[in-house]
């Protein structure tokens, strides 16, 4: 750890009243740490306190407890010299859609303490660098999903922050203008060594970009680190068996069970899913041999190196997908 | 301060452009009080005759101040929609996420409603002289008619931005027209003289923000009224709005305790 910290976080807390109901702890002692120059990736279901967090370390909020630093600088007792040092790109549009793009630019600019022909020169560079410069002096509200994306986070560039917060980026892009988003965000802090903090709904957009991962769930922090590290923690590939026949599947589980190596074996249809605790290279080869033994029909058998998704489902005992729509039901209730 | 005043300028800038994209606003705005203007002033022309009825003039020049200060209230009342809006999306997230003066973001609206109500006062000014109404207190009167209607939009587009910035609903500022400004109205010297109102209308009259604005204006346009019945309801007008672009600059932080 040679790079200062970017984002300190210390045992943040915040309590939301609800009228006629008990208050909803939505923070409750939320810690880590985040390196300067890379991206982090704050990972959760809906109501998890991704925003919540968001909302502390860009000073639209105060903690009820706990202390947070960005850039080094204490958000609670100095916000206006944080608000000076980042970007915020809310997960809802940031742009006035009664505004042109340069217009939007130019105004961030200028609120953010540019003067007036330095603020044009970057509203100018920043729609070249995003592409949006055949569309500089339309209206907001004509421009495309992924058009008006990109100029909320050329918004949020404006003054060349230090921390970039992105709550949401890709939310309701298509998988093209996502690709695209993705490579801007990876040139930006390559190029520019600036701290992206950024909260994302896809494991997938989380394991691309971020060097450093935070999952929080019910408002505490359940893991974290480098999304490498994650994976190799959960010790073993995935071993997935389709057997040949539907009446099969539990005396194949059995036999998996009794093959050395192999742990968390689950059945599911057709399938047979475990997990090796041994050189998969010999484990395969093995339950291969004992199925045929058993005289267990083996449709296909795949191999895979664990996925986010298996280090979320390890840590919360719950999959991403299906966790984040429970939530989503709690909340709408 | 400096950076408050920019911030003001460039905010300013920013909503007159929007309202100059949409300019079938402003024209909307304008049609209820044309009808009042026209229809009442037709309806009720008697109500002049009446004993104790203390103007010498038509009931058209009565009301036309009064019209005014209507249009501009009931304009103001509406200030908080922009706020509204940019709370619906994170524009306004973006502006508190960054060093953007609180208070310029709360004069900026309540500067853009003053132009929108000065070009709006001398359209009504203009139907009015179409229609025969004269005023003695001649273009000096009218300035000062116009500085009321200034503060008068003021005090009313900081609370209508207060209870914006508090609920973030613009079913909050339905409620503020109907509930607040509609009876502020009718409690007021605007259509009657308060002398032929019952005792009591004539007594929360002297508390009533949007009567300081009709009296200040009733005065100016009559020119042969002491200088105490403009330079009175001024004040007190300037002191409101003082005091209420402070609360709702304050409600910022309310909003920050409950977000």
């Amino acid at each position: 750890m040679t790079a200062p910290s970017a984002i300190e976080v210390q045992d943040l807390v915040k309590t939301y009243a609800v009228r006629g109901r008990p208050p909803v702890r939505a923070l409750d002692g939320v810690s880590f740490d985040a390196p300067s120059g890379a991206v982090l990736g704050l990972l959760g279901p809906n109501g998890a306190g991704k925003s919540t967090t968001l909302k502390i370390l860009t000073t639209l909020t105060r903690p009820d407890a706990g202390s947070a630093r960005v850039a080094g600088v204490d958000v609670v007792a100095r916000p206006a010299e944080v608000r000076r040092r980042i970007g915020y790109v809310a997960q809802r549009p940031v742009t006035d859609p009664m505004d042109t793009g340069r217009e939007n630019l130019v105004l961030a600019g200028r609120l953010q303490g540019l003067g007036a022909r330095a603020a044009r020169a970057r509203a100018d560079e920043l729609l070249e660098r995003f592409d949006l410069g055949a569309a500089a002096d339309r209206l907001v509200r004509t421009y495309s999903g992924g058009m008006a994306r990109k100029l909320d986070v050329a918004v949020g560039l404006a003054h060349r922050p230090e921390v970039l917060f992105l709550d949401e980026p890709t939310t309701g892009l298509d998988p093209h203008a996502r690709a695209e988003m993705w490579a801007e965000i990876e040139r930006m802090t390559h190029e520019e060594r600036m701290t992206v903090v950024l909260t994302t709904h896809y494991l997938e957009e989380a394991d691309r970009l971020a060097a450093h991962l935070v999952i929080v769930d019910h408002g505490r922090v359940v893991a974290g680190g480098a999304p490498s590290d994650l994976k190799d923690a959960l010790r073993g590939d995935t071993v997935v068996v389709e057997v040949a026949d539907d009446g099969a599947t539990a005396r194949a589980g059995e036999v998996a069970s009794r093959v050395t190596g192999l742990r968390e074996v689950t059945t599911d249809g057709r399938t047979v899913r475990a997990r090796t605790s041994a050189s998969s290279a010999v484990v395969l080869p093995a339950l291969l041999a004992a199925l045929d033994a058993a005289d267990v029909g083996v449709a296909s058998a795949t191999l895979a190196r664990p996925s986010l998704d298996d280090v979320y489902l390890s840590i919360t005992g719950r999959a991403f997908e299906a966790g984040a729509a429970a939530e989503t039901e709690e909340v709408a209730a | 301060m400096r950076t408050a005043t920019q911030h003001t300028a460039l905010l300013t800038a920013r909503a007159l452009r929007s309202v100059s994209r949409v300019p079938v606003f402003m024209v909307m705005n304008l049609v209820q009080p044309m009808l009042w203007l026209l229809l009442f002033g037709a309806l009720f022309r008697s109500v002049v005759e009446i004993p104790g009825f203390g103007s010498d003039g038509t009931y058209l020049e009565f009301i036309t101040p009064g019209i005014v200060m209507m249009t501009a209230m009931f304009g103001a009342a509406w200030a908080g929609t922009t706020f509204v809006q940019d709370m619906e999306r994170g524009v306004m997230d973006r502006f508190l996420a960054s060093p953007t003066s609180r208070g310029a973001l709360m004069v900026a609206s309540m500067a853009c409603q003053a132009v929108i109500a000065l070009a709006q006062a001398l359209v009504v000014l203009g139907v009015a002289w179409l229609c025969g109404a004269r005023f003695d207190g001649g273009l000096g009167g009218v300035g000062l008619l116009l500085l009321g209607v200034v503060l008068l939009t003021a005090i009313f587009s900081a609370l209508s931005n207060a209870f914006a910035l508090l609920t973030g609903q613009q079913e909050a500022l339905i409620g503020l027209s109907q509930m607040i400004t509609l009876p502020l109205m009718f409690l007021s010297s605007a259509i009657m003289d308060p002398r032929l109102s019952p005792a009591w209308v004539a007594e929360v009259a002297r508390y009533n923000p949007f009567d300081w604005a009709v009296r200040l204006g009733r005065a100016a346009l009559d020119g042969s009224a002491p200088a105490s019945e403009i330079w009175g309801p001024a004040a007190l007008l300037a002191a409101a709005t003082v005091v209420m672009a402070w609360v709702a600059t304050r409600a910022f932080r309310a909003r920050q305790k409950s977000v």
